[in-house]
């Protein structure tokens, strides 16, 4: 075989020499693009998997972790989810791209047995100043709504962040939360002898051919044409998989089901069957296809989206073909199990590959090499003498709050349907949205985290915090930190400084994991997500779920009553490295991320739990990226029925006064209390050794701040919210 | 006291109302399949928001040639109690059994959040138990609530008292600042000129528990079932 053909399938010559060993004869076309895709870090995880065997598979709740997907168990109740990316895709085509991602990460839920109830993003797209990320964001946008909305499953929360770092390669991560009944749940495993395989959904057409080895796994260069790898979404049919796919599983036929995601036909034959340890018969004239005259390999790599591969157990096929009809999908046996360990996939009779199951899985693994960066030394740097001290707090507060990153993203979410199927007890824009579990007294939060400026100047302390400002979230909001799935975005791996920091990152992640003793239970990587122009900030983006367990003592983020009293969780350290307001007032990404002191963190978290579930406080919320005069700002303007405002005259700090207002120290909570309330609150504060200080009264319509006598800020609401609420919508429409 | 809720491919409400009518409401309800014809039994039929066929072609356009929607006419002709919610609006419309055409949004946006609609007849069997403009909070989520109808359907719809719910502001003023769609004369809802069959954009089905923020849809619900438990004494 030439070189070039395995190369433009993205093997590398070693590769190749190593399937030869593997099969003892030249691959055919066919086993060549098999062991193409299953061996691309997309699918095979080659240069990752070492790595992520670190990250902690229990914690202090019951585990699930699935071929697919993972999650908990409570109640005997399974909630499970996964954060998936879908990058590459929706920077070549935004909407499609987007949408194809929810509809591939909903099926990698309902395929293990559980209804999707909410969809969460993490979003980054480079400047909105610039017309290319515009169009990126806005069709993103247009792609989730589109998709989301017609399959009903609410998108209820996410995170959207702007950064150059962006500009080339957007990154786009969905994440679903699917619940089921514990012993409802499937695997994506085939097995049982002469049990049946069963091809359901749309037909199969070329589109998405080689999306996961070409596109997912390289850099993008100038210019180049990869439209074709994208594939097109079609919820309508996804709505129905969904419904009939449940109702099949609820018969009891089904041994296994797996989502034709990346790779299609590949690898769900492939992975079932090794997941199984079986292996499977599969003739490819009973495949249905939109196309004719299409190749074997084109039929196995075809990612043609709302397909799925299902083992059943041998004499049940029409039963479960009745109900896919029913749903007016195909539903067509294709195969069967044997019990030989081997993948024969024919077309019309004659074989077009044959290929042990697990060789095809056990992709090579990869040691990579890693190098610390050098620009890192000069950028770590900061002198905050030679930072210019602003004149004026408030111009710069206003400035913050519009700045895209901070400013209010209803314009995003109004564009979601949020409450469909009526679980969304606390609607987006608070700390983390939250789902009620009907005819339960219990409710989940979900939450997405990163700061990508914290990781680029330290990932693994950026990622620490990402774990600990997730989990911070869900307890503002009332709930238990309980597992995490990831969606690791890095740049190109083959490059010893990227891969540093993705391995700095992983490293983060399962030290803060260990520490709150929470269980990652699934997770993505997607690297090379580099352009000319540069690599992305490392972004390992960190969804939480959270349990309530008393829907009546949930906590939403804005103030709610006038004459409570403030309170500061934690403290504020003089520090501004890595801050929102270096980069937008200053244009500096320097520094170092904040210092992380996980104790701290903990006694913080914990007290702040407690008083929340004692039902102390009403209204509780974290301070993150702008820091404490922009967390005070939210607060006051979140619920725009009913602003209010807060004076703010008991802080002491002897520091800049641009760190005490706008540093991003970690570990610090707002809370808002009746007056009778605070001192129960001091208490519980000492008890775990939290930092505890009243910090003034909300009031009013305006925000104030002062430091010791000296007023600092000085805003009406009406113009915080002006800033606030309506700069997105000005950026997009003008 | 029995309801029935429709089932076409892609409605995604249906169990929302399912669960608010069993659950909530506590009475007996069923599923209708778009290809059943059945409706037999039934007090009221519920024709649920979603996106049936996927909404590729017009909203509801292919929805109103499914079987159970020729059911659907014969038991609203006799009489029967009909509501449609958001995309069960604009199947309803399709069908001809309410008046008016439904158009895009007027900023071409999916539109998803609380919205207060006034409600300008309570002399109906959805709204019996709302106050004279009674204002409710209740959330919208729809791509197509632009209601349109030429001046004279909109003139017979005010004449006959058609014209039940319109947006308005949190204190009632009706305008096109609280307008969220574009829908003509900030109609929200209508009926049909027998007042047996409503259509509406806003979702009651989704304000009709406090844990959601608001109750205020629970009473059309209560209105019917209160309209049809008078008729049975009758």
């Amino acid at each position: 075989m030439k070189p070039d053909v395995y190369r433009s399938l993205g093997l590398s010559d070693k590769e190749y020499r190593n399937i030869v060993k593997i099969l003892k004869r030249k691959p055919t076309n066919t086993e060549l693009a098999m062991f193409s895709v299953e061996w691309s870090e997309h699918c095979g995880y080659t240069r990752s998997r070492k790595w992520l065997k670190l990250l902690p598979k229990t914690g202090k709740y019951k585990t699930l972790i699935g071929e697919d997907s993972g999650g908990i168990i409570i109640d005997g109740l399974a909630i499970i989810f996964k954060m998936e990316s879908h990058n590459h895709p929706s920077q070549v085509e935004p909407k499609q791209g987007a949408a194809t991602g929810v509809g591939g990460i909903i099926r990698d839920i309902f395929t293990a047995g559980a209804r999707p109830i909410a969809l969460l993003n993490s979003l980054r797209f480079g400047p909105l100043s610039q017309a290319y990320n515009k169009y990126l964001f806005t069709g993103v946008i247009d792609g989730i709504q589109f998709y989301g909305n017609c399959v009903g499953v609410p998108t209820v929360g996410g995170e959207i962040y702007f950064d150059q770092s962006y500009a080339g390669n957007c990154l786009v991560n969905a994440m679903c939360i699917g619940i089921a009944k514990k012993g409802k749940l499937v695997r994506a495993r085939a097995f049982g002898k002469e049990n049946s395989i069963m091809y359901v959904g749309s037909s199969t057409g070329r589109d998405g051919i080689g999306g996961c080895s070409i596109l997912a796994s390289h850099e993008f260069k100038e210019g180049e044409e990869k439209r074709p790898t994208v594939q097109i979404g079609d919820p309508f049919t996804e709505k129905c998989l969904i419904e009939a796919t449940l109702e099949a599983i609820n018969t009891g036929y089904v041994v296994g089901i797996k989502d034709m995601g990346a790779a299609g036909l590949t690898c769900c034959t492939s992975e079932m069957a090794s997941a199984g340890n079986s292996g499977m018969d599969i003739e490819l004239q009973a495949v249905p296809r939109r196309e004719e005259n299409m190749e074997p390999w084109e039929l196995m790599m075809s990612e043609s989206q709302e397909r799925m591969l299902i083992c059943i157990k041998r004499g049940k096929e029409d039963q479960i073909k009745k109900i896919f009809l029913k749903w007016d999908l195909n539903a067509s046996v294709i195969g069967k199990v044997t019990n030989d360990g081997v993948v024969t996939i024919r077309d019309n009779g004659k074989i077009a590959a044959q290929i042990k199951a697990h060789s095809l899985t056990k992709a090579p693994i990869y040691d990579m090499p890693y190098r610390k960066p050098k620009y890192l030394r000069e950028l770590n740097k900061l002198e905050l003498s030679k930072i210019l001290k602003p004149k004026d707090y408030n111009k710069v507060l206003r400035k913050l709050l519009a700045a895209p990153s901070i400013a209010n993203k209803s314009w995003v979410y109004e564009q979601y349907d949020h409450m469909v199927q009526t679980n969304t007890v606390v609607l987006p824009g608070s700390n983390a949205a939250i789902l009620r579990l009907k005819g339960t007294n219990k409710a989940i939060a979900a939450t997405s985290d990163c700061n990508s400026r914290y990781c680029f100047l330290n990932p693994y302390r950026g990622a620490q915090i990402a774990v600990a400002e997730a989990a911070r979230n869900l307890i503002c909001s009332g709930a238990h930190p309980a597992a995490v799935t990831d969606c690791l975005n890095f740049g190109n791996p083959e490059k010893p400084e990227s891969f540093w920091q993705f391995k700095n990152c992983v490293e983060g992640i399962r030290d803060a994991c260990r520490l709150f003793n929470i269980a990652v239970v699934s997770g993505n990587v997607s690297f090379y997500n580099e352009s000319p122009q540069s690599a992305i900030n490392p972004t390992p983006t960190i969804g939480m779920i959270g349990i309530v367990n008393d829907i009546n003592k949930i906590c939403s983020q804005n103030f709610k009553q006038e004459g409570d009293v403030v309170i500061l969780l934690g403290y504020s350290r003089e520090e501004l490295g890595a801050s929102e307001y270096l980069k937008e007032i200053y244009n500096l990404t320097k520094g170092n991320a904040p210092q992380l002191d996980l104790k701290l963190e903990q006694a913080v978290q914990k007290t702040a739990l407690k008083v929340i579930e004692k039902g102390l406080v009403n209204s509780a919320h974290d301070c993150s990226e702008g820091g404490l005069a922009v967390a005070l700002a939210e607060c006051c303007v979140s619920n725009k029925d009913k602003m209010i405002g807060v004076n703010i005259n008991n802080l002491n700090y002897d520091m800049r006064r641009d760190a005490l207002l706008f540093g991003e120290s970690q570990s610090r909570i707002i809370l808002s209390c009746s007056n009778d309330s605070v001192e129960k609150i001091r208490k519980i504060a000492l008890e775990f050794k939290a930092p505890f200080c009243a910090i003034g009264k909300t009031c009013g319509r305006v925000l104030r701040i002062l430091n010791g006598t000296e007023e600092l800020i000085y805003l009406p609401l009406e113009d915080l919210y002006k800033e606030w609420g309506g700069s997105l919508k000005k950026e997009i429409e003008g | 006291m029995k309801f029935g809720v429709v089932v076409f491919p892609g409605s995604n409400c249906d169990q929302d109302c399912f669960y608010v009518i069993k659950d909530v409401l506590k009475k007996p309800v069923r599923y209708i399949w778009h290809k059943d014809t059945d409706v037999d039994g039934l007090d009221c039929v519920i024709l649920p928001g979603g996106f049936s066929y996927g909404d590729y072609l017009r909203t509801g356009a292919i929805a109103r040639f499914s079987p159970v929607m020729k059911s659907i006419a014969g038991f609203a002709r006799k009489g029967g109690t009909v509501i449609g919610i958001c995309n069960g609006f604009q199947i309803l419309l399709e069908a001809g059994l309410l008046p008016g055409v439904m158009l895009r949004n007027r900023y071409l946006h999916f539109v998803c959040k609380h919205v207060y609609v006034k409600t300008e007849n309570n002399h109906t069997r959805f709204t019996s138990l709302y106050n004279t403009e009674q204002i409710l909070k209740i959330p919208i989520a729809h791509n197509e609530g632009n209601y349109y109808i030429d001046a004279a359907g909109l003139k017979e719809l005010r004449d006959n008292n058609q014209i039940v719910f319109r947006y308005c502001s949190a204190t009632g003023e009706i305008s096109d600042q609280f307008n969220p769609n574009g829908a003509l004369d900030n109609i929200a809802g209508i009926m049909n000129k027998k007042g047996n069959v409503l259509g509406m954009m806003p979702h009651p089905e989704r304000s009709s528990e406090r844990e959601l923020g608001s109750q205020d849809g629970y009473f059309i619900f209560r209105s019917i079932l209160k309209w049809l438990k008078t008729q049975r004494t009758w």
